[in-house]
């Protein structure tokens, strides 16, 4: 019992730090209709910062810090490798978006030299908790309810203000709302903002409860995220964190049986069971060109 | 005029058969001639290997629009099924210690070696049809399950089928590692000991080599196949293919049957993936599933990228020039240099791979048509193209 309650509390946990990536995939899919492949790796830089920071920095500092860096950082890969090929097809976009994700592990490959580092413990999110009888750390308990705040604010944000108004717009039609003067620029790279700000979040609390972090350790959770967005409909907010955390919950308890190879594979089963069977997704609205 | 357009195309294709051949032999006297040690081997083995993988990768994204990133999982299979099958029986219990032997006691060289006898030149003649034989049973074990993967899969289209065969990718290299079928695949650990490029140099009873061809035959294996693509890309299928890529919705009202041709297009791409992932082992000398990981894809994809999607000849002279790049040529940036007393700052362990994903971003943001655009080597050595604007001008005349 003790052990199922502590398996499914780190499985919640885990699907709400997917959540925080997923989102960041859903919005720009959304948008630019671009599967953003170095999302994930903009979750290891976090990370990255997070680490060389904290080892000159007090963490009051560092953490926000981080945040506008890695906010920055994706707003600068936005405009330097995505805003040139805005009228290239769909596939030179997909195609940079690699070599960005490329990139930027080369780099974290350079700035480490390799070596796995250490990611700092922070205060009160890395201290232990006892729930119904299993033992946890803080973080797992921190983690739904920041993410739930994280949404509604997200949500109010979309429904509530012009920006918003203007991101539904151009997530709608593309050009049509161009020519209703709203400036589409602005748009894309506020929504890069708002993704590389959530996936800061989500770096602070994923690595939390791992050792170390290597250039390749953004890869799987940004393709989990991004199978969590198709899963729960793609273009939807609500379908992504709720895929997140199926995708989280399940694949803690997978890892808890004698099956821990196919942790990776169930989620990639899952998205081609759902790409197959309902490619909508979950929340999906309505039917794009995807089949 | 027509007569005259196909002595152009026969002339380029001479040319550029002419330059393969000699740089083939250039390479089997250098390599006799040179320290065996030297780079340049390493380069054209991985080159000659890489550039199979991207023709056969292009064939699916340049030729047939399918936007497919499942290479590295169908290189895994064909470099399993190349390895397990041709472990001597003798070598296997000590690979496969950790499971105390293998299941499988069966080797295509020594199938041959029953036949022909296991020295001499009947181990010479065993040795080379092992590996034929066991290549191309790994290429018919990944398209078998191309065939498989593509039944449900091909139905996606861009974006969502490139996801959905990394997916599968990534599945098959977890199965592969699962501990159980430790007996076949020898779980997370490598498997060694089957015949690689370097057991095709010619030597001596005592083991003192003669002559060296480790790196020809990768470079004979890869351009059989890369010809045959080329074959395949030039006949009706391929014309079918590049319809589907083209336009869909007219392809399938010219009457090309959508689904079979995809099928077709992903089985034959897998089956020459397999042969290279076969290929690969053998330049390896091991093989480990946690190898071919999407990086990996990724890789491959910038490759045909570089040389131009839709060229076949492009693929081959990026991947030589890729690995050359990242094996090679960039290597002094790994290492700390000073000029007099000047210490060049920056350079360290990595800023290699940095530089060069730098040039990569250059090229896929500025140079998007790659290093051939659609155009192959041998459009290169037809007249010059004030000429050919002329001979144009001439046919639209004609024409009225």
């Amino acid at each position: 019992m003790e052990f199922l309650v502590a398996q499914i509390l780190s499985g919640v946990s885990l699907g709400g730090q997917y959540a925080l990536i997923a989102i960041g995939y859903t919005m720009v899919y959304g948008i630019l209709r671009l599967i953003n492949f170095a999302h994930g790796d903009v979750f290891m830089c976090a990370g990255l910062m997070m680490v060389f920071m904290c080892a000159s920095l007090p963490v009051y500092v560092s953490i926000p810090l981080m945040l506008v860096l890695t906010v920055l950082l994706g707003f600068i890969i936005e405009r330097a490798a995505y805003k040139p090929l805005r009228s290239a097809p769909r596939m030179s976009v997909m195609i940079s978006a690699i070599g960005v994700s490329y990139l930027l592990q080369n780099v974290a490959l350079y700035a480490t030299g390799g070596q796995p580092q250490t990611y700092p413990s922070l205060p009160f999110v890395s201290g232990t908790v006892t729930i119904l009888g299993a033992s946890t750390h803080w973080v797992t308990v921190i983690t739904p309810v920041l993410v739930i705040v994280l949404v509604l604010l997200l949500q109010w944000l979309i429904n509530h203000t012009k920006i918003g108004m203007a991101m539904r717009a151009v997530a709608k039609d593309f050009e049509t709302s161009q020519l209703m003067g709203i400036q589409i620029n602005k748009v894309i790279s506020v929504t890069f903002i708002i993704g590389s700000f959530l996936a800061a979040v989500g770096s602070l609390l994923y690595f939390t409860n791992y050792p170390t972090v290597i250039p390749t350790s953004g890869a799987m959770p940004g393709l989990k995220a991004f199978v969590a967005a198709v899963f729960g409909g793609i273009g939807s907010i609500p379908g992504a964190v709720i895929g997140a955390f199926i995708i989280g919950i399940c694949e803690t308890l997978i890892k808890g049986t004698s099956m821990t190879v196919f942790s990776d594979a169930f989620t990639f089963a899952l998205l081609i069971v759902v790409l197959v069977v309902k490619p909508t997704g979950l929340f999906g609205e309505k039917a794009t060109d995807k089949v | 005029m027509l007569k005259a357009k196909d002595k152009e195309a026969r002339r380029g294709n001479l040319i550029t058969f002419a330059i393969v051949l000699v740089l083939t032999l250039v390479t089997m006297v250098l390599e006799n001639v040179m320290s065996p040690g030297s780079l340049l081997f390493t380069v054209i083995k991985k080159g000659a290997v890489y550039s199979l993988v991207a023709v056969s990768m292009n064939l699916l994204n340049g030729f047939t629009g399918l936007f497919s990133l499942g290479q590295a999982g169908f290189m895994l299979l064909g470099a399993y099924a190349y390895a397990i099958f041709m472990i001597p029986d003798a070598a296997r219990d000590s690979v496969y210690y950790l499971f105390e032997g293998s299941s499988i006691h069966f080797s295509f060289q020594e199938m041959f070696q029953h036949l022909f006898g296991a020295t001499g030149f009947g181990g010479g003649v065993s040795l080379v049809l092992g590996v034929l034989v066991a290549i191309i049973f790994a290429g018919l074990i990944a398209a078998f399950f191309a065939y498989l993967i593509g039944l449900p899969v091909l139905r996606l289209k861009s974006d969502y089928l490139a996801i959905a065969t990394l997916g599968f990718a990534e599945i098959l290299r977890a199965i592969f590692q699962w501990q159980t079928l430790g007996k076949v695949t020898n779980g997370a650990n490598i498997l060694k000991g089957y015949p690689t490029f370097a057991d095709f140099n010619i030597t001596n009873a005592s083991g003192k080599v003669l002559f060296r061809l480790s790196a020809v035959v990768p470079i004979l294996l890869a351009g059989i196949c890369i010809f045959l693509i080329v074959l395949l890309i030039n006949s009706s299928y391929g014309r079918a293919f590049k319809a589907i890529r083209d336009d869909e919705i007219a392809a399938e009202a010219m009457g090309v049957n959508l689904a079979k041709h995809k099928s077709l297009s992903f089985v034959i791409s897998s089956f020459f993936a397999g042969v290279s992932g076969a290929l690969f082992a053998m330049f390896a000398t091991t093989v480990q599933a946690k190898v071919f990981t999407s990086a990996m894809t990724y890789e491959i994809l910038l490759i045909v990228v570089i040389g131009g999607i839709g060229s076949v000849s492009g693929s081959c002279i990026a991947s030589f020039l890729y690995i050359a790049c990242s094996e090679w040529w960039l290597r002094f940036l790994d290492n700390e240099a000073y000029i007099g007393a000047f210490k060049v700052p920056l350079l360290r362990n990595g800023f290699r791979m940095v530089v060069f994903s730098i040039i990569i971003m250059i090229v896929v943001l500025f140079f998007r048509k790659g290093i051939m655009g659609e155009r192959e080597l041998p459009d290169l050595f037809r007249k010059r193209p004030k000429k050919a604007k002329k001979n144009v001008v001439e046919e639209g005349k004609a024409d009225e």
